[in-house]
C-alpha cells in the first residue's frame, strides 16, 4: 500500500541561501549535505514538527537536468511559477506572525477557506507554497 | 519563450514587483514606484513584466482584484459595493465593467449564479488563485490595457466540483 511522500523535491537557485533560509528562518532541521562525485550536491531538511517527511533542495545546474532544462526550470523558479506543495501547520495564524518576523515573505496572510486557515509563502527562490492549517477530517 | 530571455536575477525582481501586487492589491501603488523598487525605468519594466507574465502590471493588478472580488461575491455578507472598495476600486462603474469583461457576466449576476450552484468548491483558495492570476495561456495576445481575450479556456470561479 502507498502511504504517501517520503520526500519533496524543491528546485532552489542557491543550495547556501536555501539551507540558511529553510533551517534558519523555517526552522528546519538539516538531515542531510552531501557533496557526490557528479558535483550533485544532496541536501534534505526536516520541518520542525515531522518525523518522516523531507524536502531535498536541488539545484537545477547540477542536477540530472541538461543544461537548457536546468536554466528554463531556474527562469521558472525565479518568476514565482512553481509551488512544490502544501506546508501543514498546526496554527497557521502564530507561525505566519512567528515567520514575517523572522523575515519570511507571503504573498497571502492568512484567510479562513472551507478546508482550514491558508496563507500562502514563498522561499527565497521563489517557490510558492500554500500554508496550511487544516479542519480536522470529517 | 518569453522566459530565456531574461535572465534569473531579473526575474527575480519582477516577481517580487508582482508579490508586492498580489499582497497590496488594494493600494494604488504607482506602477513607477514598482518599476523603480524593482531597478528598473517605468517604460522598461511594463515591457519586462510583460514579457515575463504576457500581461502588463497594471492589468495583472486588475485581475488579481477581480479574483479577490470573485471570492467575496462568493464567500462573504457584502454589498457590491462594499466589495468594489475593498478589493481597490473607486468607482462601481469601473468596477462593474471590469469585472463583466474578465468574468462575463456582472458582479450581481456572477454572485446569483454561485449561490445556486451551492457551496464553494472543494479545491484550496490558492490553487484558484494561482489559476486565476497565473500565466495566460500560450499565444494569447494581450494588446493594450483592454483585451477581453484569453478567459474563456479558464476555469470560471473555481473548478468542476466533480470530486
Amino acid at each position: 500500500m502507498i502511504n504517501g511522500i517520503d520526500i519533496v523535491s524543491v528546485w532552489v537557485l542557491d543550495q547556501d541561501s536555501a539551507k540558511e533560509f529553510y533551517t534558519e528562518k523555517l526552522g528546519f532541521e538539516l538531515t542531510n549535505d552531501i557533496k557526490l562525485d557528479n558535483g550533485m550536491r544532496w541536501m534534505t531538511v526536516r520541518p520542525p514538527g515531522s518525523t518522516k517527511q523531507e524536502f531535498v533542495l536541488m539545484d537545477p545546474a547540477h542536477s540530472m537536468l541538461d543544461e537548457e532544462t536546468a536554466a528554463a526550470v531556474r527562469a521558472l523558479v525565479a518568476k514565482g511559477a512553481l509551488s512544490p506543495g502544501v506546508m501543514a501547520t498546526s496554527d497557521c495564524q502564530g507561525d505566519y506572525e512567528t515567520l514575517v518576523e523572522r523575515g519570511v515573505e507571503f504573498t497571502q496572510p492568512p484567510a479562513e477557506r472551507p478546508y482550514g486557515v491558508e496563507a500562502v509563502l514563498r522561499d527565497d527562490s521563489g517557490n510558492w507554497f500554500s500554508f496550511t492549517q487544516r479542519k480536522a477530517w470529517g | 519563450m518569453g522566459y530565456q530571455r531574461a535572465d534569473v536575477g531579473s526575474l527575480r525582481m519582477l516577481r517580487k514587483a508582482r508579490d508586492r501586487i498580489d499582497r497590496d492589491y488594494r493600494e494604488e501603488i504607482a506602477i513607477a514606484a514598482l518599476a523603480s523598487g524593482a531597478g528598473y525605468s517605468r517604460a522598461h519594466f511594463i515591457r519586462a513584466f510583460r514579457a515575463a507574465y504576457g500581461e502588463t502590471p497594471g492589468r495583472y493588478r486588475t485581475r488579481r482584484r477581480v479574483e479577490r472580488a470573485r471570492e467575496l461575491l462568493r464567500s462573504a455578507n457584502l454589498t457590491v459595493t462594499e466589495i468594489c472598495h475593498l478589493v481597490g476600486f473607486t468607482s462601481v462603474g469601473t468596477f462593474s465593467a471590469r469585472f463583466s469583461e474578465l468574468t462575463g457576466m456582472s458582479p450581481t449576476r456572477y454572485r446569483a449564479e454561485a449561490a445556486a450552484r451551492g457551496g464553494p468548491a472543494p479545491i484550496p483558495g490558492c490553487f484558484a488563485l494561482m489559476w486565476e492570476t497565473g500565466l495566460p495561456a500560450p499565444g494569447v495576445a494581450e494588446p493594450g490595457q483592454d483585451s477581453t481575450s484569453g478567459e474563456a479556456g479558464r476555469p470560471a470561479g473555481g473548478v468542476a466540483s466533480g470530486a
